[in-house]
Formats: C-alpha cells, structure tokens, sequence
C-alpha cells in the first residue's frame, strides 16, 4: 500500500488541515504571521502520512482521550518521502512505511523514537521484532523486511542496527499482507498462483500497478511462479535479474496481456469493477470497495505467498520539548487499542494485537484475525456491511496470511537502474 | 469582442505616446520612459518572479549532482547523461527516451491537425454564418461551458463510454454491428488523441475566432465580385487573414500537450510514455536534477516548435 486510499478525503483533510491552523491562529491571537504558535492549553501535532492510517474517527477518538488534535497531511508515499527531504519542518508525526527508510534514514531528518518511552512497545506483534508469527512461523525476510531496519545503532546514526537496541526507526502502526485480486465471476475457474497473470487466456485483461518498486515485487513473484529463474533476494535484484525481469513483463505487453496500468487507488476500483480487467495486482481495501459495489470481487491467496508491506510513526527531527512528549502520548494512544480495532476492521492489522482485541467483538475478532465464518454480518467501521454472516475472510487467519508472506515492499540498492528499466517497459 | 488593440492599448496605455506624456506633465515630472516602465513593471516583476528566476532555477539544478536522497550542489551533467544512457550503443534500435519524445511529438501533431481542422470551422461559423452579434456571443460563451467541470472529470467521463463494457460497445453489439466488444477505443492511442482534442479544441477556436471576426467583410464581397470561388476566398483571403489566431492557437495546443502526462496517462491505461511522465517519475525517485534535465530538454523542443511556427507568420507584425 503506498499510494493514498482515497484521493477525494485526502484532500479534503488537507484542506480541514489548514483551515484549523487558521482558525487556531486566529483563536490564540497569534496572527502576526506565526500559525503555529500555540495557546498553552492546545496540544496540536501535524500529521505526515498516506491516507491508510488517516480517519476522522480516529483524529475524533484521540482528541476526546488525549486532548491532542491531530492535523492530517495526507500524501502519496513518494510525496511523504519527497517532503521529509526538502521540508522536514512542516510536519511533526511521520507515518510512513519502512522500506522509506533506506532513503529517510540517510538524510538525517528523522528522530528515533525511545522504545522504553512506548508503554506496549513489548506487546508489538513478533512479526516486528523476530520475523515470526505470534504462533511461531518464519515470516519471509526478502526485500526490506520490517525487522531490518527496525532499529538504529544511536539516537543520531544514520546506520541500522543489526539487533535490538532502543532507538527504535518506526513504531509500526499497520500492515498487510498483499496479493491478487479477481474475478472469479469472469474467471470461473480457482486461481492458485503468481504465474495466471501471466497466462494468455487473460490476455487484454489484466493488469499490474505502475509504481516501478511495488511492480517490479510483483513482477518477480510471477517470474518465480513460471519456473523460469530465482532470486536470491526479490527485494534486491542485480542489474542482470533486473534485466531478466523486465524482458519478462515486457514480452507480455507486447503481446497485448496488459489492458492498462494503474498507479492509485481507485483507478485499480474501476478497472476491477468495470470488467476491464479480471486478474490484477491489487490492495485489500480496493477489494472490499468493489465487492461493496455489489461485484465479485476475491483478494486471492496463491500458493507462492503473499508480498508484504508495513508502516510506522516517527518524528521530525524539528520536534522536541512539550511536543516530542505529545507525540509519545499520541503514539501510545495509537497503541492502545482503538485505532488498532479500527485498522483490523478494515481489512489492515494492527501492531499490538492484544489491546486491539479488548477493542473488537469476540465474533468480530474470529472473522477478521482468526480467519473463522462471520457468526454475524461484519460491518466496516462507518457502519455499512462488509459481509453477511457466515463469510470467510479470503486468505484466511492472521497466523496463515502472515506466515504466507514471501517479500516486503523494498528499495533496491540499484533503485535507480529499476527505475529506468521500468520507464523502458511502459514506453516498450 | 475587443480586437488585440484594443487590448495592448488598455494593457499599457503608455506605449501610446500622446497619453501617457500628457498626464505625466501635469502631475509630476517624471519622463514618459519611466511612466511606461512604471505601467509595464507589475507585469514584468510577476514574470521575473514566477516565470523566468523558477526557470533559470531549473536549468541550474539540471547541472547538478544527486544520490538516493538528496541534491548535490555540485556541477556535473549526469542528469542529461543518463537521460541518454545508451541510446548511442543501441543504435539503429531507438532507446526509451528517443522513443518517448517521438511518441509524444506523434500525439502532438495529431491532436495539432484535428483540433485546428475542428477549430478552425467552429470558428468560421461563429464568424461568418451566424449574423447578429449577441448569438455570436451567446454561441461562443456556450463553447465554454465543458470548462464549467474540472478537465480530470471531462476526460474520466470518457472511460464509461469507450470501455470494454461501456455504451458505446454495448450498444454496438446490442445493435448486432459487431460481435465482440472493440478494444482498441479505450487505453490506446486513440482515446488519448480523442481526449486531448476534446479537450483543447477550445483553446483553437478562440483566437483563430478573435482574427476571423477582425476581417473586414468588403474583402470578402471584393473577392465575390472578383469572381473568385468560395475555395479561393479561403485560401487566399481568410485562411492568411486568420493566421495569427491559427498560430496562436497552435501555440497553446502544443505546449500543452508536449507537457501532459495525466491525460496520456488515464486515457492510455498508463501504458504510454510521455515526455512529462519522465519527469514525473524522476520527481518521486527524488531524481531532481535528472527531472530538471528532462525539463530542459522538453522546453528545448517545445521551443524550437514554436520559433518554427512564428518563422511562418511574424504574430508581432500581424496583430
């Protein structure tokens, strides 16, 4: 997931954003060209980050528990990184997801976060910290993997370190377990691996995402699917496996398997919905969104596993005194349960699962992580129903999603080279 | 409609030389130079300050050197470099950005001659057939209404229409002309072109009207009553009297698609480079410099179109 959910909201949170830095400019009586100073009594933190962890209802929860008011800034992923170089102060929350990090890291514009200061920081999912399932199953370390850059060697490094030590880079906040989406009313036969988007029976019909690191992840899960070659590491080619890869994708677009591209979120929803295409890359909420339209819709396990992606809070290395003690307090709260409940409802997870299941129905917790049939209809968090009772959710249990997972999101140490590789097979 | 006298005279009523000095002798001393410069300099500072420091801004970044995560202020031409990175070895094969830009000039010129055919008879309706100047005024002001909606909504509403299960294939089967839906009318080059001319028809038919309207109508009886055809009306009167609109209108159909990416994006199923994707993509691979060179490269092109373009017709004279 790295481009913002939902174009429309993003905006529209980026314009209730500024509007309440000025209207607080005005209610403090700071109008002499300052927004951001502050009565004492307002705690505020801007909030830097792709639309998945952004809802009102959580701003509105947190606000109520905490007294802190967040300011969403929503952006694609690319933009968020593209902002943390060039205006670090504009921001004083990072949400952002960890393969980032190879680029953030360097340029110094990010504090760690002290792990003793995170109250749950014990109770993060294993996933996190060992590369392994709460029940104890390896978890696929290929690409940037979560628990590799988890850690910095001091507060100040730009280097990470190789074990646990309390500057932590990202407190993770939500992930997923990524794969196909399709059609089975078009299809009407299973789907059980990578190499069907390939398959020329779906020729003119399918489709993968335009943005080249996420693509070529998938690309390469396809690759391996047909047999023709494996990586050492999907997450990290060399320029011949770059090569390899992009010959691959490209053979089949010349041969017309490609009906379109897309780069976000709801270009995937109408392409899905509108039976232009019916196998493609696709992201868990889109999904549901087409499903909600009333079109089948299946986010499709495959017996090669699933690519992976992960996100997490940090902060501006602008952000000290009061307002670095906000942010712990918000990302503690973040922590505690609602908004964990929140993201879990939605199809995501959330890092610390025990104070996310106080926060969600016994049947509400057995459908979405313990992959068991929905004892009632499953609602989505604004209320409207996701699935009638007696649906299983696709792909099953958290245990057997996550412990599916076969890569990570990534940048590539030759990122560059992919980049132009990738421009190569859009303009082939 | 004001001619484009009209317009420069109240833009700058300086450069006419009796008013400006007039009111200058009665309220201060100042020199008409100054008063011109005075009346020109708004303008001026706004062009300097969002148009041409930006610019200068851009081709100096285009020189320097960058890595993963930042700018280098270094010179070095790497950003062109690897724009160009093998287009020389893989010679007579075409490289991606060689290949994109001819692309990109394709789309352009096909959209060039569509919209300034549509454009040009729109615009000789509105200013030969239709009498009265109020339905002149009405007719045009109704060319403007698509622009009531946001371009992103004019061209996405297309998508419905031209899919593969969208009307007009469904009503095609539906009237037994074809038995499988056609592909080829949405993500191709096709539905960009159609999109694009749809788009920027408008921006044809407004000047090229704007010259058309300026014509005096006794050249037109003289050449009636020279005998001269209908054809030869056109061709040796009002085509070389519409020029300058033809040219300017040109001018803002070709730079504004040599630099889209979005519409030759959603229209081409994202499947078709375009120069400005390039430096989209370099942007978000925080490729600043290599983004700034293709910007250069691009203007360099658009430019020299242009320059082409005014060789033709000198505007300066015409208008």
């Amino acid at each position: 997931m790295t481009e913002t959910t939902k174009k429309g909201l993003s905006r529209r949170t980026l314009l209730k954003g500024s509007a309440g830095i000025a209207g607080l400019a005005a209610g403090s009586g700071a109008i002499t060209g300052f927004p951001y100073v502050k009565s004492a009594e307002t705690k505020v933190l801007r909030y830097l980050g792709t639309a998945v962890n952004e809802g009102d209802d959580i701003s509105k929860q947190c606000l109520k528990d905490t007294g802190i008011k967040i300011e969403y800034i929503t952006a694609t992923t690319d933009d968020v990184t593209k902002r943390v170089m060039t205006q670090p102060n504009s921001f004083d929350v990072l949400d952002t997801e960890y393969f980032s990090l190879k680029k953030i890291v360097p340029s110094g514009n990010i504090l760690a976060l002290d792990a003793r200061k995170i109250k749950e920081f014990d109770n993060i999912t294993p996933v996190f910290t060992k590369g392994e399932t709460p029940g104890g199953k390896k978890i696929g370390g290929q690409g940037t993997a979560p628990w590799k850059v988890l850690y910095l060697e001091g507060k100040d490094s730009k280097k990470f370190a190789t074990s646990a030590t309390e500057f932590v880079t990202l407190i993770p906040t939500v992930y997923n377990a990524d794969t196909l989406g399709i059609r089975p009313d078009l299809i009407k036969r299973p789907i059980s691996s990578w190499s069907e988007l390939l398959n020329p029976e779906f020729k003119g019909k399918a489709s993968i995402l335009n943005i080249p690191s996420i693509g070529i992840m998938d690309a390469a899960m396809v690759v391996e699917a047909t047999g023709k070659y494996k990586y050492a590491d999907k997450g990290n080619m060399t320029k011949e496996e770059i090569d390899l890869t992009m010959k691959v994708m490209t053979e089949a677009k010349k041969a017309g398997q490609f009906r379109a591209f897309w780069k976000d979120f709801n270009e995937s929803v109408n392409l899905m919905a509108s039976g232009e295409t019916v196998i493609q890359s696709m992201w868990s909420p889109a999904v549901t969104k087409v499903r909600s339209m009333g079109i089948p819709c299946t986010f499709q396990p495959l017996k090669e596993g699933y690519r992976s992606w992960a996100s997490g809070f940090c902060v501006s290395k602008g952000v000290s005194g009061a307002k670095l003690e906000w942010a712990y307090e918000f990302v503690n709260w973040f922590l505690s349960g609602y908004a964990g409940a929140y993201l879990n409802r939605q199809g995501y997870y959330s890092a610390v699962l025990s104070t996310a299941k106080a926060h969600m129905e016994p049947y509400e917790w057995a459908y979405w992580m313990e992959g068991k049939a929905a004892e009632k209809d499953i609602k989505a968090p604004d209320g409207s129903l996701l699935e009638k009772a007696g649906a299983v959710r696709d792909g099953g249990s958290y245990e057997d999603r996550m412990g599916g997972v076969a890569c990570w999101n990534a940048v590539m140490d030759e990122n560059d080279y992919m980049v132009r590789k990738w421009n190569e097979f859009i303009a082939a | 409609m004001d001619t484009s006298e009209d317009i420069l005279q109240q833009a700058s009523p300086g450069l006419i030389p009796g008013s400006g000095t007039a009111r200058a002798a009665k309220v201060t001393r100042l020199s008409p130079s100054f008063i011109s410069w005075l009346q020109a300099g708004p303008m001026m500072l706004v062009f300097l300050a969002f148009f041409l420091i930006p610019l200068v801004f851009v081709v100096i970044v285009s020189f320097w050197d960058y890595n993963e995560y930042q700018l280098l202020p270094a010179f070095s031409g790497r950003g062109y470099t690897d724009t160009f990175e093998g287009c020389i070895a893989q010679l007579p094969d075409l490289c991606t950005i060689a290949k994109t830009y001819l692309k990109t000039l394709k789309l352009c010129f096909l959209v060039w001659v569509i919209t300034l055919f549509i454009g040009f008879w729109v615009a000789y309706f509105l200013a030969f057939h239709v009498k009265s100047k109020t339905w002149q005024m009405g007719l045009s002001l109704l060319c403007t209404i698509p622009f009531w909606t946001s371009n992103v909504i004019r061209m996405i509403a297309w998508i419905p229409l031209l899919g593969r299960n969208g009307l007009v294939n469904s009503g095609l089967v539906k009237a037994g002309l074809i038995n499988h839906p056609i592909e080829w009318l949405l993500f191709s080059e096709f539905s960009v072109v159609l999109a694009l001319v749809h788009l920027f028809t408008f921006f044809m038919v407004v000047p090229i009207f704007n010259s058309m309207i300026r014509i005096d109508k006794a050249l037109i009886e003289a050449a009636y009553d020279a005998g001269a055809t209908g054809f030869q009306t056109l061709v040796n009167v009002i085509i070389p009297l519409a020029k300058p609109g033809i040219v300017i209108g040109s001018i803002f159909v070709i730079t504004i698609v040599m630099g889209d990416f979005i519409t030759i994006g959603v229209m081409g199923g994202q499947q078709i480079a375009a120069a400005g994707k390039i430096i989209e993509t370099r942007v978000n691979a925080l490729q600043f410099p290599a983004a700034a060179a293709n910007a250069v490269i691009l203007l360099a092109i658009t430019f020299l179109i242009i320059t082409m373009m005014s060789r033709i017709v000198d505007i300066k004279k015409e208008l």
